[in-house]
C-alpha cells in the first residue's frame, strides 16, 4: 500500500509554533489553483510506512552484497556520526569564506590524501558521482587540446570490457567513441596500437579491468597512448584492489576518478549519493573546475584554476560524502587500505577457487578484487538464464552477484565479495551458490520460476517497460477528487 | 594492527591461502609490476575514539548556523526539519542499500522513489518525474540538452535571473560542445523581458520564483514560447502556495530540492528535481521507477525505461547519469508524507510572511526593494557600499545576514539578497536591523 492509499483527510504529522509576524495575502493570479495532493498521515503512520518499506529492503547491514564492481564494502557507523556534527551539517555555502575553515581545512586534506592514493598533483572534490567524474575527466581532456589547437582528436577509445558509463561521459563531451578488443580478458594491445592515431584525444581504462584482471601491459599501454599524443584516463571504480599497492599516476595515468562511495566505504544510499572526485598530473591541473581549495599560509581560499572547464555541480560537492571519506581515511591509515586490497584481493580469488568447481570461471590466473563467472553451460544444459540463477539466489537471503556484465562474457556473473566479508561468509555464500547450480539441473523450474520468499514474487519488467506507470494514479478521497485540477 | 571493518584472524588467512595453493599475500599481486609498486605517504591507522575526536575538533570551529539568525537563502535554506524524517531517512535499510537492480529485495526502495516522483509531479503540475538528479545545476543542464535532442536545434536563451551557478554549470555542459547560450535580461520588476524568439531556439529557461526572489509571470512567458521548449528552475516549498509550472505548459521542470527536508551541509548533498511531459520521456535522463505486478499479481515496484540508460545504450544512451541522488529523494519523500498539504502550505506562506515584514521593516528604515515584482520568500534590497565588510562582521553577532550580490550582479550596484524561511521570527528580524543600524 502507497502512503498516498493511507492517507486521510485531515490527518497531520506536523505542527508549526505560533506566528510571530503578521500575514500578508499573496496576489491572486499567483495563487495556487491545482490542488496539492500530497499524503495526509500522522507521525505514526509516517513511522510505521517507512519502517514497513525498509523491511522490504537488502542492505549491506543485512548481509553479503558481493556485486562486481560496485564495491559494496561495510559502511562504518562513524561515517555518519561524524557527517551529521553540526559544524558540519548546518553550514551554507554562502556564509563568508573566514567561517568555513574549517570545512576548506577538511576538503584541503581530504584532496591531499586522494592525491596521495592516486599518485595524482591535485584534485577536484567537485563531482556528485563517478560518472560525474568521467564527464569532469572527459571535459578537462577536450579542453586541454582545444588549449593547444589541437581540434582533430575527437575519438576516445574504450575496451569492450568497460564500463557503460566510460562511453556515455566520453561521447556526452561530443567524443567519438572507439571499441577496443579484449584478448584473453585484457586489452588487446594490437588493436589498441592499431587505433592509436592524431585523432585519439585519450584512452579510457579501469586497471583491474572489469574481470577482475590486472592489465600487466599498462606500462606498455601508457607508453603508446603517450606517444601518440594522447591521454591517459582511470575509472577508478575498481581500485579498492590496489591501494597501497600501486598508483595509477605511477602506472601512467593522467587522470583519475575515484568513487568515494565505493572505495572510501561512504553508503551508497540506494543509488547515490556518491561522489566522484578527480585527480589530475601536473599539466592538467590548470584545467580543473572551479572552486578548488588551495592554502595560502594559514588560511584556506577557494580559487578558480587558470584554464578551469567551469563549473560542473553547484557549491562545493558532496560536502557529507567527503567527510565520510576523510574519516574513513584515518581510521584505516595507510596500514589499514593496503590491509583492505590484500584482503579484498584474497577473498576474491578465494571465492573464484570455491566457485570454479561448479561454474566455469573463463579467465585463468590470479583475479584481482572481483571475478567474472559464466553460467552458460548450465544454460546450455538446462535452459536456466543466469538472471533465473540471480533470483534463486534471492531466496536463500542473500544478494546476488552482478548479472549480464561485463558484456563480452556470455551468461556473466561477476562476484566481489570485498573484504569486510570473512571466510565464514564466503564459505556460505559458495554453498549457496553451489545448492542453486545444482538445482538448476535437478529441477530448473524452481529457478525459473524464482524468487519465492521474497516480499514480492518475480517482477514483470517488460510490463513495466511496455505500459509504464510513473506515478501513484489511484483514488483521491471523494472531497478531493472534486476539486482535481487539470 | 587490527582493523574493525576488516574480520580475518592470521588463521582465516593462512587457510585461505592454502585453498588457493599460494604461499603469500603478495603472490596474489604477482601481475603488478614491480617497478610501479610505492607505499602509502599517510599516518597510519588510528582507532574510532581519536578519529572521531579530531574531526568534532575541526567540526566545532566552522560557524554551526542552528545557533544563528539566518537571513541568507540564494538556493539552499535553512527550513525545520522535523526529527522524524532523518531518523527514518537515514535506517540503515535505505542507507546501505544499492542501486534497486534486483527488485524483489528492493521494493522499500523502488516503492519509495515512486512515491517520491509521485509527490514531484503533485507539486509541479508534471505528468512524470525521474527519481534525482544530482542537484538543482547539473537537472538544468540535463534538462537543455534534453530539449536540444527532441528540437534538433543548438541554441538556449536563459534568463539573468536564474541562479549564477546554475548557468555556469550550464556553460560548462554546453560549451565544449558548440551549443549556444544567449542570456536574457530582466526590467525594474525582476521580471525577465522576452524579445520575439528566433527559429534556432531549442529552449527558453527561467526561475519560478527566480533568484532575485520575483514570481515570475509563467503565462507571459508560455505565449512568448509558443515555437520552443520552455524550461523552469523552481524551488519546490514555494510550489505549496503558487500555480506549478506545469499548469502554465511547462515542458520541463527541474530544480533543487534541498529545502525539502536535506541540511544544508555546506550547499551538497541535495536533490536534483527533473519532471515533464510523458510524450518526453524516452529522452528524459536519469533513473525512473515504475508500477508493475509479480508473478502473482501483486503490485510492486520496478526499474523502467532502462534501454535509454548507459549500462544498455552505452555511447548512445541519453545521459551518462548512474549513480543519483536517491538518498535525497527519499529524504524528500518523508518530508513531504510528513508535512502533507496543509503543513508544506504554512511553511511556504510563513515564508512568504516573514519575507514580506522584513522587507517592509527594511524600507521603513530607508533600505528601498530593489525590484517591483512580487516576490516569495526572498527580495533584493538597496545597502551602503561597505555592506560586504559589515555582512561579514555580523557573523560575530551570530547573524547570517543577506547576501552581497556585488560579485554576482555587478550592475546592479550595492544590493543584497535577503531570505526568510518558516524559521524566520520576529526576534530574528529585530536583531538583524539592529545590526543594520
Amino acid at each position: 500500500m502507497t502512503i498516498f492509499d493511507k492517507s486521510k483527510k485531515g490527518r497531520r504529522a506536523f505542527t508549526l509554533p505560533e506566528k510571530s509576524v503578521p500575514e500578508y495575502s499573496l496576489p491572486e493570479r499567483f495563487v495556487r489553483r491545482m490542488p496539492l495532493r500530497l499524503p495526509e498521515v500522522s507521525e505514526p503512520d509516517v513511522v510505521r510506512h517507512y519502517t514497513e518499506l525498509a523491511h522490504k529492503n537488502y542492505a549491506v547491514d543485512v548481509g553479503i552484497y558481493p556485486l562486481g564492481s560496485c564495491t559494496m564494502k561495510y559502511n562504518p557507523k562513524l561515517n555518519e556520526k561524524v557527517a551529521n556534527l553540526p559544524g558540519f551539517r548546518n553550514v551554507h555555502p554562502y556564509q563568508p569564506e573566514e567561517t568555513l575553515q574549517d570545512c576548506l581545512q577538511l576538503m584541503y586534506e581530504l584532496k591531499a590524501m586522494l592525491c596521495e592514493i592516486t599518485g595524482m598533483d591535485d584534485m577536484t572534490l567537485q563531482p556528485a558521482a563517478g560518472a560525474h567524474g568521467e564527464l569532469t575527466g572527459m571535459l578537462i581532456v577536450k579542453k586541454f587540446f582545444d588549449d593547444r589547437g589541437d581540434t582533430r582528436r575527437r575519438k576516445v577509445l574504450v575496451p569492450d570490457s568497460a564500463h557503460g558509463t566510460n562511453p556515455a561521459s566520453a561521447s556526452m563531451v561530443g567524443f567519438e567513441v572507439v571499441e577496443i578488443k579484449s584478448k584473453d580478458g585484457m586489452v588487446d594491445v594490437e588493436d589498441l596500437r592499431k587505433h592509436l592515431d592524431d585523432e585519439v584525444a585519450a584512452v579510457m581504462l579501469t586497471n583491474p579491468n572489469t574481470l577482475g584482471l590486472f592489465e600487466r601491459d599498462i606500462l606498455k599501454i601508457a607508453e603508446l597512448t603517450h606517444n601518440c599524443g594522447a591521454l591517459l584516463y582511470y575509472d577508478g571504480a575498481n581500485l579498492n584492489a590496489i591501494m597501497g599497492k600501486v598508483k595509477p599516476g605511477d602506472m601512467g595515468f593522467d587522470i583519475v576518478h575515484l568513487n568515494l562511495h565505493k572505495t572510501f566505504s561512504t553508503p551508497h544510499g540506494m543509488g547515490g549519493p556518491g561522489s566522484g572526485p578527480v585527480g589530475v598530473k601536473r599539466h592538467l591541473v590548470d584545467f580543473l573546475p572551479f572552486p578548488n581549495v588551495e592554502k595560502e599560509e594559514d588560511r584556506y581560499r577557494l580559487t578558480v584554476p587558470k584554464k578551469t572547464i567551469g563549473r560542473v555541480r553547484s557549491f562545493f560537492g558532496n560536502f557529507p560524502v567527503l567527510v565520510k571519506a576523510y574519516s574513513y581515511i584515518l581510521m584505516m591509515g595507510r596500514d589499514g587500505l593496503e590491509k583492505v586490497s590484500e584482503m579484498a584481493v584474497l577473498n576474491a580469488n578465494y571465492l573464484k577457487k570455491k566457485i570454479s568447481r561448479f561454474l566455469r570461471v573463463p579467465y585463468d590466473g590470479f583475479c584481482m578484487h572481483e571475478f567474472v563467472a559464466s553460467a552458460e553451460e548450465v544454460f546450455k544444459k538446462t535452459g536456466v538464464r543466469t538472471l533465473d540463477i540471480a533470483k534463486r539466489i534471492l531466496d536463500n537471503g542473500v544478494h546476488p552477484p552482478t548479472v549480464y556484465f561485463p558484456l563480452i562474457v556470455p551468461e556473466a556473473l561477476m562476484i566481489e565479495p570485498t573484504e569486510t566479508e570473512s571466510k565464514e561468509t564466503l564459505d556460505r555464500y559458495a554453498e549457496i551458490l553451489e545448492k542453486v547450480v545444482k538445482e538448476a539441473f535437478e529441477n530448473p523450474d524452481v529457478l525459473k520460476n524464482a524468487p519465492h520468499r521474497t516480499p514480492v514474487r518475480r517482477v514483470n519488467e517488460v510490463l513495466a517497460s511496455r505500459k509504464p506507470v510513473f506515478r501513484w494514479r489511484g483514488e483521491y478521497e471523494a472531497g478531493d477528487r472534486n476539486q482535481q485540477g487539470t | 594492527m587490527k582493523h574493525p571493518y576488516i574480520p580475518h584472524t592470521e588463521e582465516d588467512i593462512r587457510e585461505m591461502l592454502d585453498f588457493i595453493g599460494v604461499s603469500s599475500i603478495d603472490d596474489l599481486f604477482s601481475e603488478v609490476p614491480v617497478s610501479t609498486r610505492s607505499s602509502l605517504n599517510l599516518p597510519k591507522s588510528q582507532d574510532e575514539f581519536t578519529v572521531f575526536t579530531h574531526l568534532k575538533g575541526i567540526s566545532k570551529r566552522n560557524a554551526d548556523l542552528e545557533e544563528y539568525t539566518v537571513l541568507l537563502g540564494a538556493g539552499i535554506y535553512k527550513r525545520y526539519v522535523p526529527s522524524v524524517v532523518y531518523d527514518l531517512a537515514m535506517k540503515p535499510e535505505f542507507l546501505t542499500a544499492y542501486t534497486p537492480y534486483q527488485a524483489e529485495i528492493s521494493q522499500g526502495t523502488l516503492q519509495a522513489l515512486f512515491e517520491y516522483q509521485t509527490m514531484v509531479c503533485e507539486l509541479t503540475g508534471m505528468e512524470v518525474a525521474n527519481s534525482s538528479m544530482y542537484d538543482g545545476a547539473t537537472a538544468l543542464a540535463e534538462a537543455v540538452l534534453m530539449c536540444f535532442r527532441l528540437t534538433g536545434k543548438e541554441k538556449v536563451l536563459v534568463a539573468r535571473s536564474v541562479h549564477s551557478e546554475y548557468r555556469e554549470v550550464l556553460g560548462t555542459y554546453l560549451k565544449t560542445r558548440g551549443f549556444r547560450i544567449d542570456e536574457i535580461g530582466y526590467d525594474d520588476t525582476g521580471r525577465v523581458v522576452l524579445e520575439d524568439i528566433d527559429d534556432e531556439t531549442a529552449a527558453v529557461v527561467v526561475q519560478y520564483p527566480n533568484f532575485f526572489g520575483v514570481i515570475e509571470d509563467l503565462e507571459y512567458v508560455r505565449k512568448k514560447t509558443q515555437n520552443t521548449m520552455m524550461v523552469v528552475v523552481v524551488e519546490p516549498v514555494s510550489l505549496a502556495i503558487l500555480e506549478p509550472p506545469g499548469n502554465f505548459g511547462a515542458d520541463v521542470v527541474v530544480g533543487e530540492g534541498q529545502s525539502l527536508g536535506i541540511p544544508m551541509w555546506l550547499g551538497g548533498y541535495s536533490l536534483g528535481i527533473f519532471a515533464t511531459r510523458e510524450k518526453y520521456v524516452r529522452q528524459m535522463p536519469g533513473r525512473l521507477i515504475g508500477e508493475t505486478v509479480d508473478a502473482e499479481g501483486n503490485t510492486s515496484y520496478t526499474m523502467i525505461l532502462q534501454t535509454r540508460e548507459q549500462h544498455i545504450r552505452r555511447a548512445k544512451a541519453t545521459s551518462n547519469i548512474c549513480s543519483n541522488h536517491a538518498h535525497a529523494a527519499l529524504i524528500a519523500a518523508v518530508y513531504l508524507s510528513v508535512m502533507g498539504p496543509e503543513g508544506l502550505k504554512e511553511v511556504a506562506k510563513r515564508s512568504y510572511d516573514a519575507a514580506h515584514y522584513l522587507q517592509e521593516k527594511l524600507e521603513e528604515r530607508g533600505f528601498r526593494k530593489k525590484f517591483s515584482g512580487d516576490f516569495f520568500s526572498e527580495f533584493v534590497f538597496e545597502v551602503p557600499e561597505d555592506y560586504p565588510e559589515r555582512w561579514k562582521k555580523m557573523m560575530e553577532k551570530k547573524i547570517l545576514g543577506p547576501l552581497p550580490l556585488e560579485r554576482m550582479y555587478p550592475e546592479l550596484g550595492s544590493v543584497a539578497l535577503a531570505c526568510a524561511t518558516e524559521m524566520t521570527t520576529k526576534d530574528d528580524i529585530e536583531r538583524f536591523l539592529e545590526a543594520m543600524r
